[in-house]
């Protein structure tokens, strides 16, 4: 067989792959549909703010709910006490007058 | 069909040209397939992630109201809903009773918090799938916390949400306010925060502006904020986000510094040689961009197959590390794959279209001088 013939059935077959990938992205989402509903219940009936991303610390936690002064007090890239703070920016209300209106 | 016939001749070429370097190229496809497979990661993990926070949070509560002492959040007053209510456009407020439990037991932090609709009675719990796993402890089963007046209180699990929830409740304990104050020794006549709902949602904004103006120590969180919070979460500003795309970007100035800053010898050669058994300057053109798009295609396309296995079916298992922290409850990432053709595509053109460009101007130059030059250096 030749080359390029061998060299373009290994891109289809990865092109149908990525075909496959969204097709399975597809189907997943709408099984989904419910997990997502069920969660989106619970934040309505438990009037929760946040995801539980990080629970290391209280900022990470409930990361909307955060003031200035527990995190992020020097710079918003400051090294950080947690390593859930180095991959995460203070909300935006926080650094625009630190959340007050 | 006989142009087709003479692209298919040059990339036969071409693929041949590629496996006499082996070793080289090898390399090269392997890297870039790492680079292609990190970049492709995070942006499937973060805007998976976000799309999933837009829609779960989108129910959040409307307004939260806050009290802050010396600039620090502290219990806010319940009389102070008696000042918010009569504002124009309130709808309902209540008082919302949540905070943190330390466990010294397994050295996790729990989030406690006590229902609004009081649909839990005394004596029972209902928590996360992340304490069930962490405890060992399971429906009917007792848990055990320690009040802050030391006393070892004890209490029924009637529940456990399921782990398919574990995103919004891995670490949640809901419980009834009598235990929760008992546990706290929380003081009575005062809430953690406030949570307000208002009949226009487009008054959020002049709704918290008065607030502040009523009660100037409180902070009016709306839930647009809340949203906009999780919006910019991962942000490719956020710290390890940016030394990964510094590294990315430096890979690819490397491939790209390696290309453009001239070809080798042989490369030189064999150029050389193909121009003087007849090949036009286009063929050789031809050749390098088939060279580039090989090694950049192939990376590509298998980069992006890898990345969707790592994030979705292994829960991300190489960022692990980084996102558990030092946190010891911690749920695990089954996202949804929310992607599209958009971050595909952008991933193409940042990866595939500058490889295979910088590969043709070096090729161009060498393939415009004069042959025998070429063949005696």
């Amino acid at each position: 067989m030749r080359k390029s013939s061998i060299y373009l059935l290994y891109v289809a077959a990865n092109v149908i792959i990525l075909c496959l990938v969204f097709i399975h992205a597809a189907y997943m989402r709408g099984a989904a549909t419910d997990m997502l509903t069920e969660k989106s219940e619970m934040v309505k009936r438990f009037e929760l703010t946040d995801l539980c991303l990080f629970t290391d610390a209280r900022y990470a936690r409930h990361l909307s709910m955060a003031d200035m002064n527990s995190a992020f007090q020097d710079m918003p890239m400051a090294f950080e006490h947690f390593p859930s703070g180095s991959i995460m920016l203070p909300p935006p209300h926080i650094k625009r007058a630190h959340g007050t209106y | 069909m006989g142009r087709i016939e003479a692209q298919r001749n040059i990339l036969d070429f071409t693929l041949s040209s590629l496996l006499r370097r082996k070793g080289k190229n090898s390399a090269l496809v392997i890297v870039y397939t790492l680079v292609v497979f990190l970049l492709a990661s995070v942006m499937f993990f973060t805007h998976s992630i976000r799309k999933e926070a837009s829609l779960v949070l989108r129910d959040a509560p409307e307004i939260v109201v806050q009290k802050l002492v010396a600039g620090r959040q502290d219990l806010i007053p319940l009389d102070y809903i008696d000042k918010i209510k009569d504002i124009k456009g309130v709808s309902s407020i209540k008082g919302r009773l949540w905070g943190y439990y330390f466990d010294a037991a397994i050295g996790a932090n729990y989030t406690l918090m006590v229902p609004p609709d009081a649909q839990i009675s005394q004596g029972s719990v209902e928590i996360g799938d992340g304490i069930s796993k962490s405890r060992q402890v399971y429906q009917g089963d007792l848990l055990t916390l320690r009040a802050y007046n030391g006393e070892a209180m004890l209490y029924q699990i009637e529940r456990i949400f399921s782990a398919e929830s574990a995103l919004v409740s891995a670490d949640l304990i809901l419980m009834d306010e009598n235990d929760f104050r008992n546990l706290f020794q929380f003081p009575v006549g005062q809430v953690t925060d406030l949570t307000l709902k208002v009949r226009n949602p487009r008054e959020m904004t002049t709704i918290a502006q008065k607030i502040s103006e009523i009660l100037p120590g409180t902070r009016p969180i709306i839930r647009d904020e809340i949203l906009r919070t999780y919006d910019s979460i991962f942000n490719w500003r956020a710290g390890i986000l940016i030394v990964i795309l510094f590294v990315a970007v430096l890979c690819f100035i490397i491939f790209a510094w390696d290309k453009a800053s001239g070809l080798s010898a042989e490369e030189r050669r064999e150029i050389g040689i193909l121009k003087a058994i007849g090949w036009e300057t286009s063929d050789v053109i031809l050749m390098k961009f088939w060279e580039g798009l090989v090694v950049s295609l192939s990376s590509f396309l298998l980069g992006i197959v890898l990345a969707y296995l790592h994030v979705f079916f292994t829960s991300s298992i190489l960022f692990e590390p980084v996102l558990k922290g030092w946190s010891v409850l911690y749920p695990e990432f089954k996202l949804v794959p929310f992607i599209d053709a958009y971050q595909v595509a952008t991933l193409f053109f940042l990866t595939v279209m500058p490889y295979a460009v910088a590969t043709i101007v070096p090729a161009w130059r060498a393939a415009t001088v004069d042959p025998d030059s070429v063949m005696r250096a």
